[in-house]
């Protein structure tokens, strides 16, 4: 037998390498949740809604990041499902009177629907011919929530205001505020079932169908379904995030779910760490503060400024924070041995 | 040997019955019919391109057969989905490695139990008490298959970094985790060494007599299929050319012609 026990303590050596772990340490974890608590009690309206936005967009790289860095899908429509799920909060708010956390879920299982019945034809179509049809699904969003007969509905072109709600239980607390605080909430709740779901068999089988997908169905997933599901879950997700931006912003139009959103995701997602759920927080960060720092080096030039600062991103991170992250942790790792 | 003469009478676990394969206008594989029984090892050989391969993907549901059956404990299993193959216990393993190469080497195996398993997204996500007792489950065994290949030390490494013998033993522990009744090994020895191809004929005949399987071994490498195999069945363009002990298939004139050349050539 000592062929075999010359191949293990071989194979030990790697085991040197970091590991590729989907999330952060608990102790990490624990920091950053307390500094999201902490943080709007020191800032100012503006930021606060500003800081919703940037767990809104998370919440939505989060689920673009499910999608291809868990199951290996390409998708360059998520706006069309920030669309659905905003629309739907917006409908159910102002033409049913219906309570905004509901219209949440409700978002979710329509997205789920309509996620996971585009995902049937999406079976045929993988990698950049993937990505082009749902490209087609992003250009098409915001004509077909323009159409003449949905207006009454959707208030066409104009769009619908949404009113933003105070917070409950007479707490003393600015709308803003509130919302950040709700939003929060439903993110981590969120992220903690999008952890939970990679790390089981049916993430597994996401994983395995995006590794192999011949070797998956040998082993007994049904990577037609699996590849639908992820669809299904993405979209609700990012429906969910849709929802809460619809609230966040007071006001949901056509206009706002283009293409651009869709690609500015897909970028949050490059930035973050494609497959490292929790950069996707960075990545969000970076498609909505970075855009105003180009403004600031150059009013003039700002879309060629933030090319350059996206350009040295990837330059530098080519596997986005994930890579910033291993770095820092084997960094500690040698103070602490020192 | 002695537990496949004992099988020998009993009804076969897996019998090929006339399978043809037509790829366009050419003929991959031409009315080709054996039985295995439970606890043989049987060794496929032939020379390249005389439709090993084709019969392999036709056994895991890759290629549809233009025509014969293949009974699984004598039900056919042509009408299953590709996916549905696991869960009646044919496990198999790739020619040149197929595993998940950014999944760790437990990830990998855990995956290989995925048809001995269910679940539902939503109590995935919960992580409800049945998903979770059903992971321990699941760990344990998976625990005990890298035990028993060795693996434990890069339990936590992922697949890509490993040596390729690694690799192969990884891939050997994923399909073992589904429990199969059938292990189909397509060319295990490919890119091993010559020690290494007889440590893998040891591990194969002892996987068969611990774990109470039955092998099904594609093989270029004669010298391990002559030393493990109970039964060898010898193609060649498609055809069966003999079939029988490896010492009779050995001597048969056909094989000899059709690994050797005729005389006359």
């Amino acid at each position: 037998m000592s062929a075999v026990e010359e191949v293990v303590t071989e194979a030990a050596a790697v085991e040197a390498v970091p590991k590729r772990a989907m999330t952060l340490g608990t102790g990490t974890s624990l920091l950053v949740l307390a500094a999201l608590i902490i943080m709007p009690i020191f800032v100012k309206n503006f930021i606060i809604f500003q800081m919703t936005m940037l767990l809104i967009y998370g919440l939505a790289v989060l689920a673009l990041n499910i999608l291809t860095g868990g199951s290996g899908q390409f998708s360059l429509g998520q706006s069309a499902f920030y669309a659905v799920g905003a629309y739907t909060t917006a409908v159910l708010m102002e033409h049913f009177d219906v309570n905004y956390a509901l219209t949440l879920p409700i978002a979710g299982v329509v997205c789920f629907g309509f996620g996971f019945l585009f995902g049937q034809p999406a079976l045929r179509l993988s990698g950049v011919y993937l990505a082009l049809a749902t490209f087609a699904l992003a250009t098409a969003m915001p004509q077909l929530l323009k159409l003449n007969f949905l207006e009454h509905w959707t208030g066409g072109v104009q769009g619908l205001v949404v009113t933003k709600p105070d917070a409950p239980f007479g707490l003393k607390m600015s709308q803003d505020m509130w919302l950040y605080y709700f939003s929060l909430v439903v993110v981590i709740g969120i992220y903690i079932l999008a952890v939970n779901l990679l790390r089981s068999r049916s993430g597994r089988a996401f994983m395995a169908i995006r590794d192999n997908e011949i070797a998956a169905s040998a082993m007994g997933v049904d990577v037609a379904l699996y590849k639908t599901l992820a669809f299904g879950v993405s979209a609700a997700i990012t429906g969910i995030a849709g929802s809460l931006g619809a609230i966040a912003v007071q006001f949901v139009a056509p206009d706002s779910y283009t293409i651009t959103l869709a690609v500015s995701l897909f970028l949050g997602m490059v930035v973050g760490g494609v497959g490292w759920l929790p950069g996707s927080i960075v990545g969000a960060a970076f498609i909505i503060f970075v855009p105003n720092i180009a403004e600031g080096i150059s009013k003039g030039l700002s879309g060629a400024v933030f090319g350059v600062l996206l350009f040295l991103v990837i330059y530098l991170v080519p596997h986005g924070a994930r890579q910033v992250a291993i770095l820092g942790q084997q960094l500690a790792g040698k103070l602490r041995k020192n | 040997m002695t537990q496949a003469q004992l099988a020998q009478g009993t009804s076969p676990l897996l019998a090929v019955r006339d399978v043809s394969v037509v790829f366009g206008g050419i003929v991959a594989l031409n009315g080709v019919s054996f039985d295995m029984h439970k606890g043989q090892i049987l060794g496929l050989i032939g020379p390249n391109g005389a439709g090993k391969t084709t019969l392999f993907n036709c056994l895991s549901r890759l290629y549809q057969p233009s025509s014969g059956d293949i009974l699984m404990e004598g039900a056919s299993i042509l009408t299953r989905p590709p996916h549905r193959i696991a869960e009646i216990g044919i496990g198999r393993t790739f020619q040149n490695v197929a595993l998940f190469p950014n999944l760790s080497v437990m990830d990998n195996v855990r995956v290989g139990a995925h048809s001995k398993t269910s679940s539902d997204i939503i109590s995935d996500s919960l992580r409800l008490a049945w998903v979770r007792r059903s992971e321990t489950d699941v760990n344990k065994k998976v625990h005990e298959i890298l035990a028993y290949l060795k693996l434990e030390d890069v339990a936590h490494t992922v697949v890509s970094g490993l040596p390729f013998g690694t690799q192969k033993r990884v891939e050997l522990a994923r399909a073992l985790a589904a429990d199969p009744k059938i292990l189909l090994l397509d060319e295990p020895a490919g890119g091993l060494n010559h020690e290494e191809v007889y440590v893998l004929g040891d591990l194969i005949r002892r996987i068969r007599d611990d774990r109470h399987m039955t092998v099904l071994l594609v093989e270029h490498h004669m010298g391990l299929v002559m030393s493990i195999a109970d039964h060898v069945v010898a193609l060649n363009f498609g055809k069966k050319l003999a079939e029988g002990t490896p010492a009779q298939v050995q001597v048969d004139p056909d094989v000899i012609k059709a690994y050797l050349g005729s005389k006359d050539q």
